[in-house]
């Protein structure tokens, strides 16, 4: 699937050059023309990442021009934060001091909250589902067929500038709010906790961008996506931790839930940060996230190569 | 496609009032529902051309519905009451207030979000050049018909959770609850529809209704789980989404205090006298775009 085709077409080539009674310099020289396509190939690939960081310069300039829209949503998401906080400080009231909730102290539980608002800034996707849906409905891909863009990298991208703009203006009202409620927010355990996180929380934005991918790639088949959009998010929001820490579940719920990529989406990297995921947890945990990700990866590729085949290039 | 049905109105409802001279003609009450038939004419016929589509709606609103109720039945794991409220006393909380939203969507909540769309395309004219009120046709334009199905979901978890807690409401009481009700759907209305008249001021608003769902979200919590302060005095008193499902569900398990009863219909005039007046500052606002 490379955008170029080159790779497999030059690589072979040098092998069938190589003739009896060539002396071994002669081969070196003979190799070493053949660094040239390899070269230009590196080349090629140098300013092909930079057309993408094209694009992201482009994406973050888009982006901007909705930066109010972005505060005015961070700073009305704290609405239902603070209710859910509240109504969870009720019920801590009523359980009385040192009380938990599935080994979920009062700290823990608001952090988890306020990490679960952080995550969700870095990774959530915004509106790159309906905008790759419309681009698949009006036409606008046929673009991206002739030209040597790959149309999947090229929207993680866009994606990658969009959470980069909305991290930059939400910052500023999370780190207010953290600062607030300092007294119930807990650090990582140590350094490599952190690390860890950043690592989970890195490959949980590719694991939504490819799923959100994946669903908007059904509008090569249907007129509207956004109903089959609003229903995985519907279990997303559940299932991936957005309400409520999966630990609180029922042993047996939260089993069958580690089945699915759900809890890669948010939930593991915010149970690394708490410690609540440890020891050969965390790492099956990181290894299965790493899974999703190739798997959901190979799916969008596998939905884009079937939709261009059904694809009409509506609209020219 | 948005034109033909204003163009229809027109029609259907010119043969009745103009022939005779402008002082004779029906009541206003009368003309305004023959106007309105109309429109529920149209969104009728416009749904049944995507009949696919209405049904998924449903079912995501299902699965909406479903996930609130999930999470009160997990909270009640680790928990007996929250504030004063028992399981089931929430679960017709979250009923009610799915109830009150729903029948919100169903008659108001497209023609709120799309009121920046009309301002931004410059359509607002032909509304404006109407012979009926602008802010009703703007209002009332479109009929969302998977609010009324997903209304009966909620209705039926309503049902189920007052048998848990074998509640028997009478006939007044009923009717008491509907009236709560539509005095809870006039508060949402009024709030969305002042927000929506931003748009006059911003163009791009969609970020409104995205900020409204948020102040859903809050009306179908327990008004006990918020001690006083600042958060409960601003949902109460400011921006009334607190008392909107709270005081018709404390009126069926009987804990109603005629204090809040009638701090909602006062909150409910407050907001309709704020919304008519922050539209009339956005007309003036109006300057319409495209030609």
């Amino acid at each position: 699937m490379s955008p170029y085709g080159l790779g497999g077409k030059w690589s072979a080539t040098p092998l069938s050059f190589a003739r009896d009674g060539w002396n071994a310099s002669d081969v070196q020289r003979i190799k070493l023309c053949f660094h040239v396509p390899l070269l230009s190939l590196i080349y090629v690939g140098f300013f092909s990442v930079r057309k993408y960081w094209h694009v992201i310069g482009i994406g973050v300039q888009n982006n901007l021009t909705y930066r109010f829209n972005f505060l005015a949503r961070t700073v009305f998401g704290f609405i239902p934060l603070t209710a859910i906080l509240l109504l969870w400080r009720n019920i801590y009231e009523g359980k009385g001091d040192a009380a938990s909730v599935a080994t979920f102290t009062l700290a823990q539980m608001t952090s988890y909250y306020l990490l679960v608002t952080l995550v969700d800034a870095l990774t959530a996707v915004n509106e790159d589902d309906w905008q790759i849906a419309a681009d698949i409905k009006d036409g606008n891909i046929s673009q991206f067929l002739l030209k040597p863009v790959d149309y999947l990298w090229f929207r993680f991208c866009l994606y990658l500038a969009g959470r980069g703009t909305y991290l930059t203006v939400a910052f500023i009202p999370l780190v207010l709010v953290t600062i607030y409620l300092r007294d119930y927010f807990v650090l990582p355990p140590d350094a490599a906790t952190f690390g860890l996180f950043m690592m989970s929380v890195l490959m949980t934005a590719m694991l939504q961008f490819f799923i959100s991918y994946t669903m908007a790639m059904l509008a090569f088949w249907v007129m509207e996506v956004s109903t089959f959009i609003f229903i995985l998010y519907a279990f997303e929001y559940i299932a991936s931790g957005h309400m409520f820490p999966l630990a609180i579940l029922p042993q047996v719920v939260q089993d069958i839930l580690f089945f699915t990529p759900f809890p890669y989406q948010l939930y593991l990297p915010v149970g690394i940060y708490l410690g609540k995921i440890t020891g050969a947890a965390l790492v099956n945990g990181l290894l299965a996230q790493a899974g999703w990700v190739v798997g959901a990866y190979l799916l969008a590729r596998f939905a884009w190569f079937r939709g261009i085949k059904k694809y009409a290039a509506a609209g020219g | 496609m948005s034109r033909e049905p204003k163009v229809e109105n027109r029609e259907t409802n010119a043969p009745a009032s103009a022939p005779p001279s402008l002082d004779s003609r029906p009541s206003m009450l009368g003309r305004y529902a023959g106007i309105y038939a109309a429109l529920w004419k149209n969104s009728v016929t416009r749904e049944t051309m995507f009949k696919g589509n209405f049904l998924l709606w449903i079912v995501v609103e299902l699965a909406w519905f479903a996930l609130q109720l999930g999470f009160i039945s997990v909270l009640y794991l680790h928990t007996q009451h929250i504030g004063s409220w028992t399981k089931w006393q929430v679960v017709l909380l979250v009923g009610v207030s799915h109830f009150i939203q729903q029948l919100f969507q169903a008659f108001f909540l497209i023609n709120c979000a799309n009121l920046s769309e009309l301002v931004r395309t410059g359509k607002m004219d032909f509304l404006m050049m109407l012979p009926v009120n602008t802010r009703f046709v703007a209002s009332l334009r479109q009929v969302d018909l998977g609010g009324f199905v997903n209304a009966g979901s909620a209705l039926a978890v309503m049902i189920y959770a007052a048998r848990e807690l074998q509640l028997s409401p009478t006939l007044p009481m009923a009717v008491g609850f509907l009236a709560l009700c539509f005095i809870g759907i006039c508060i949402h209305y009024c709030l969305m529809f002042s927000l929506a008249s931003v748009s006059f001021w911003t163009v791009k608003a969609q970020g409104i209704v995205h900020g409204y769902y948020n102040l859903f979200n809050i009306a179908r919590m327990p008004d006990d789980a918020f001690p006083r302060g600042v958060f409960k005095t601003v949902f109460t008193f400011a921006l009334p989404v607190l008392l909107v499902s709270n005081v018709p569900a404390r009126l069926l398990t009987d804990r109603l205090t005629s204090s809040s009863c009638f701090l909602l219909v006062g909150m409910a005039i407050a907001c309709a006298f704020f919304s008519e007046w922050v539209w009339r500052m956005s007309l003036k606002r109006y300057t319409s775009a495209s030609s």
